[in-house]
């Protein structure tokens, strides 16, 4: 061993991993692909027609993502690319699969779902890949807190000037495009904000504060931008009445605030807060309230006929341990879209039974561990708060979907990431991932080589046997 | 900040972990008790993926199948003969769930019976499909067809039963539906439903009424009178003088029991009572043996207990706990004492069993698809309510009814016929139309092949014409002349 090493790491030979990234992405792609021809034989009997296109394009596409990450972030986490490209991929089959019933698929609902979907992912990693190009460093989006938080806001308030669907005010429409969710968006923006903000803000939240019933209180000036903002989006969002992304938002400011400043004081003010806003939206509000009453009484009839989440139930019972098989369930009594968006975890749980489902909310926790992993490892303050919000944030996410779907807590309108049918919510989890892989590429690249020191090379001793 | 970061992990894994324990809890725990929920359309679904197994009448299936489209249904029931066999098969419709042998049968009809497990197996590792087995009843075509025709548009119902195995042979209930009318979920389905329903027809066609409805007895209960007189010993000789008075005053009151019409009752035996059908001897005779006696006759008979043939049929009620005076009215069908027709085709087959009661039942045996047979049913005896010489004292009684009684009408030249007629008044102070009885039995060398009851409850028909004799006997004899012929 030369005695010249005097650092510990090296610039070249740093393992990146990429090439594990590489094998885990070829399962990525052949699951679906071999999911997708079971569906298709169970359904029509044969392998459906476009099998290889999708098989190709899949890999294609994460082929593609792959190059990006190679070459732009090479660092970065193995895991995240292949488990959101596996669940994109199993969500695109899945979709396809109920595309299949005709009763869920008339024109009416919007026909076939599956290839607008397809073409939303491919959008979602375009958006993946711009992110990876032009974001060279995370630190950059620090810069633009103040106007996150306007365009947060901005997001958030665009809805109300639409008309509500299925109870809920969160999506904007726009002619010839479809309609989007801005909620899904805002998610990230809002990240970015209450990264920038608590970063410069957490040594007065956390040291000038007042003792008061056993609990630091910060001061009015430290707190008061940061209510404000919670309080409009509450308000934004109780208007809307969407109950699933106001509890998101609500936890995410909890996490991050409480990670910021590292006062427990937080969790009890944000758990007292939560609980109260719950009960006055859960006891003012009709739609809440209805959706209360489902869930603690899941199997009771509606005039005389069995309820949305009743069928959910029943789907998730009739799977059992080992599921119907893919195109064998009957998943589709839950009616209209809900099998496609809200409600695809429950093909999921009939069709590929307890162990898939485990399996689905396995590769959930690892995404999310992933994250997490990113922020403890991430150098710099910001990075550790956006990754912690960013992975906080979608394990709420999957929390407030799957609980709400499987009758853990009430049903929030909300879409599982990657897997349920929509646009925005496919696109905005893409670039979320890209922001994560970014972090994890900073906090994971090796510190640059020391300069050569002259010294070091004069006093190098060879050894010659 | 990691320690935060740590904590906030700890916390995802915790939401993690709630989820895949609620999973856990409703696709494991609760697995079974949503999947068989009958809300749970995949129940329905299941059941009418497969054609359904048959239900089978002297070798020929009465039920049948065809396929439906536009529904979660892929097989719809058929019937053959529908309103005739209704109340055997019941029915077993898409959108309104089963009844009848095609309810208690159903598992093994859509082949989910655990006793197809080996079959399923094999079709399973072979890929054919899940098959139903089939259910062979004990039924006679030709008997059930006597005895629904020869109720024809009359309000009613005939039981017939094998005495000396318990095997029913007819089971008619007028007015009857068409099983086959709304088997399938569509709208015609629907509504031939709902105008079937008890509140569109006050006629109630879908009541079994073999089996589900209770009538009072009338005179033919004091078949279970005279059993408990001989049995208990009261009576040794049936050609010996009672000490009957008639009129007849019920103990402890001033009210007088009447006999219909001028016969000679005063002192009758107990032959001649039961050929002129007098109230008088019977009543005293019940009041004299007492609650207790008589109570312990009628449940050996099967008064006060359900019966599963295997389908439920209604219990019959003789009270437990009675007055003296009561107990004399019950004694004569009256009072509370309330018969289903196969309750009074049991009594006239334990008399013509020799005393001995079968279990009575309508499945012979379950086959499975490959036709090996699953479960046969062996007759047993149900209970012993007569001594063989007290039975054959009765079948004397019966006998003498028909050949020159009231229940002449039953008479079938060459073969001998017993048999007890009943005239039941009911309603508010008597004034609904009464239900006319007839109960009887035929005997060969072999013993005895049948044993019928019949009511009819004719709301069309004069009050006067309605009697046992009148109405009754003619369909029994001619349900009774079918098996024999047989």
């Amino acid at each position: 061993m030369s005695a010249s090493n005097t650092t510990t790491i090296t610039s070249i030979g740093a393992p990146n991993r990429r090439n594990t990234e590489l094998a885990l992405l070829l399962f990525a792609v052949a699951i679906p692909t071999y999911a997708f021809a079971d569906a298709g034989l169970a359904k029509h009997g044969s392998v459906p027609a476009g099998l290889a296109e999708y098989g190709l394009g899949l890999g294609f596409l994460a082929g593609i993502a792959h190059l990006l990450v190679r070459k732009f972030a090479p660092y970065s986490d193995p895991l995240m690319l292949p488990i959101a490209t596996l669940l994109n991929g199993l969500g695109l089959v899945l979709i396809w699969r109920l595309d299949q019933e005709p009763s869920i698929t008339t024109p009416q609902l919007g026909g076939a779902m599956a290839p607008k979907q397809l073409i939303w992912s491919a959008l979602g990693l375009a958006l993946f890949a711009g992110v990876l190009v032009f974001l060279k460093d995370h630190r950059i989006l620090q810069r633009y807190t103040y106007i996150s938080m306007f365009l947060a806001l901005l997001l958030l308030v665009s809805p109300i000037f639409f008309p509500a669907r299925y109870g809920a005010r969160i999506w904007i429409t726009l002619p010839g495009i479809g309609s989007l969710q801005p909620g899904e968006f805002a998610k990230i923006i809002i990240t970015v904000f209450f990264s920038g903000y608590l970063m410069v803000k957490r040594d007065a939240l956390a040291l000038a504060s007042r003792r008061f019933m056993g609990l630091y209180l910060p001061r009015g000036r430290d707190l008061g931008p940061i209510l404000v903002i919670w309080a409009m989006s509450m308000l934004i969002l109780v208007f809307e009445t969407d109950l699933g992304t106001s509890l998101l938002f609500f936890g995410l400011f909890v996490i991050m605030l409480y990670v910021a400043t590292e006062r427990t004081s937080w969790i009890v003010f944000g758990l007292v807060l939560s609980g109260a806003g719950a009960f006055v939206v859960g006891s003012t509000e009709p739609h809440v309230k209805v959706r209360v009453q489902d869930w603690l009484h899941p199997l009771a009839l509606q005039n005389g006929g069995v309820t949305e989440t009743a069928q959910s139930m029943y789907a998730f019972g009739s799977g059992g341990l080992f599921g119907s098989g893919l195109g064998q369930g009957y998943s589709r009594l839950i009616g209209g879209i809900a099998p496609k968006s809200d409600y695809i975890l429950a093909t999921v749980g009939e069709e590929l039974g307890l162990a898939g489902l485990m399996a689905i909310l396995l590769l959930y926790a690892l995404l999310i561990e992933r994250g997490i992993r990113t922020a403890l490892a991430a150098r710099d303050p910001f990075g550790k708060l956006l990754a912690i919000g960013l992975s906080g944030g979608f394990a709420l996410q999957v929390f407030v979907v799957a609980g709400g779907v499987t009758g853990l807590i009430p049903l929030t309108g909300m879409t599982m990431p990657f897997l349920a049918q929509g646009g925005s919510s496919v696109i905005a989890n893409w670039a979320l991932v890209a922001i994560l892989l970014r972090i994890s590429d900073t906090a994971r690249r090796p510190a640059p080589a020391p300069a050569p020191s002259p010294d070091a090379e004069a006093t190098q001793v060879v050894r010659t046997q | 900040m990691n320690k935060p970061l740590r904590r906030v992990a700890v916390f995802c894994g915790l939401l993690v972990l709630a989820l895949l324990l609620r999973v856990n809890y409703v696709q494991y725990v609760k697995a079974d008790q949503l999947s068989n929920d009958p809300h749970n359309r995949r129940v329905a679904i299941n059941q009418y993926k497969q054609p359904r197994g048959d239900i089978i009448v002297d070798g020929k299936a009465i039920t049948g199948h065809t396929t439906t489209t536009g529904s979660d249904f892929k097989y719809k029931r058929t019937y053959t003969d529908g309103p005739m066999w209704a109340p055997v098969t019941g029915y077993a419709s898409q959108a309104y769930s089963t009844t009848m042998l095609e309810g208690v049968e159903d598992k093994f009809l859509t082949g989910d019976d655990d006793r197809l497990f080996f079959n399923r197996t094999i079709d399973l590792l072979t890929g054919k499909e899940k098959q139903g087995g089939n259910v062979v009843t004990t039924l006679n075509a030709k008997a059930q067809a006597a005895a629904y025709h020869g109720l024809g548009k009359k309000k009613g119902a005939v039981v017939a039963l094998d005495p000396r195995t318990g095997a029913i042979l007819a089971m008619a209930s007028t007015p009857s539906y068409d099983p086959g009318s709304f088997a399938g979920n569509s709208a015609t389905d629907e509504k031939n439903w709902l105008a079937l329903d008890k509140k569109n027809d006050p006629d109630d066609p879908t009541l079994n009424r073999a089996l589900r409805q209770t009538y009072p007895p009338g005179s033919t209960f004091k078949l279970v009178t005279a059993a408990a007189a001989l049995q208990s010993g009261k009576v040794t000789d049936i050609k010996q003088a009672t000490n009957s008075p008639d009129p007849y005053t019920l103990p402890n009151t001033a009210t007088k029991l009447v006999n219909e019409g001028s016969i000679p009752c005063r002192n009758a035996s107990l032959e001649n009572a039961l050929k002129y059908s007098c109230n008088t001897v019977f009543g005293k005779l019940g009041a004299d043996l007492g609650l207790d006696t008589m109570v312990k006759e009628a449940e050996q008979f099967g008064f006060n207990k359900q019966q599963f043939v295997p389908v439920r049929a209604d219990a019959s009620n003789f009270d437990t706990k009675m007055s003296p005076d009561q107990v004399a009215l019950s004694s004569i069908g009256q009072f509370d004492t309330a018969a289903t027709p196969l309750q009074m085709a049991m009594v006239a087959s334990a008399i013509a069993n020799n005393g001995t009661l079968m279990q009575p039942y309508e499945v012979d045996k379950l086959v499975a698809p490959n036709l090996s047979t699953i479960s046969q049913t062996s007759p047993k005896v149900m209970s012993k309510p007569l001594s063989p010489d007290n039975a054959q004292k009765l079948q004397q009684m019966m006998e003498t009814v028909v050949n020159s009684g009231t229940g002449t009408n039953a008479r079938i030249p060459g073969v001998t016929v017993g048999g007890k007629t009943g005239t039941a008044q009911h309603g508010i102070g008597n004034k609904g139309l009464p239900y006319a009885w007839f109960v009887s039995y035929a005997k060969t060398d072999q013993g005895s092949p049948v044993a019928v009851a019949v009511v009819v409850e004719d709301a069309s028909a004069n009050r006067d014409d309605i009697s046992g004799g009148g109405f009754a006997a003619p369909i029994a004899k001619s349900v009774m002349e079918a098996v024999l012929n047989k």
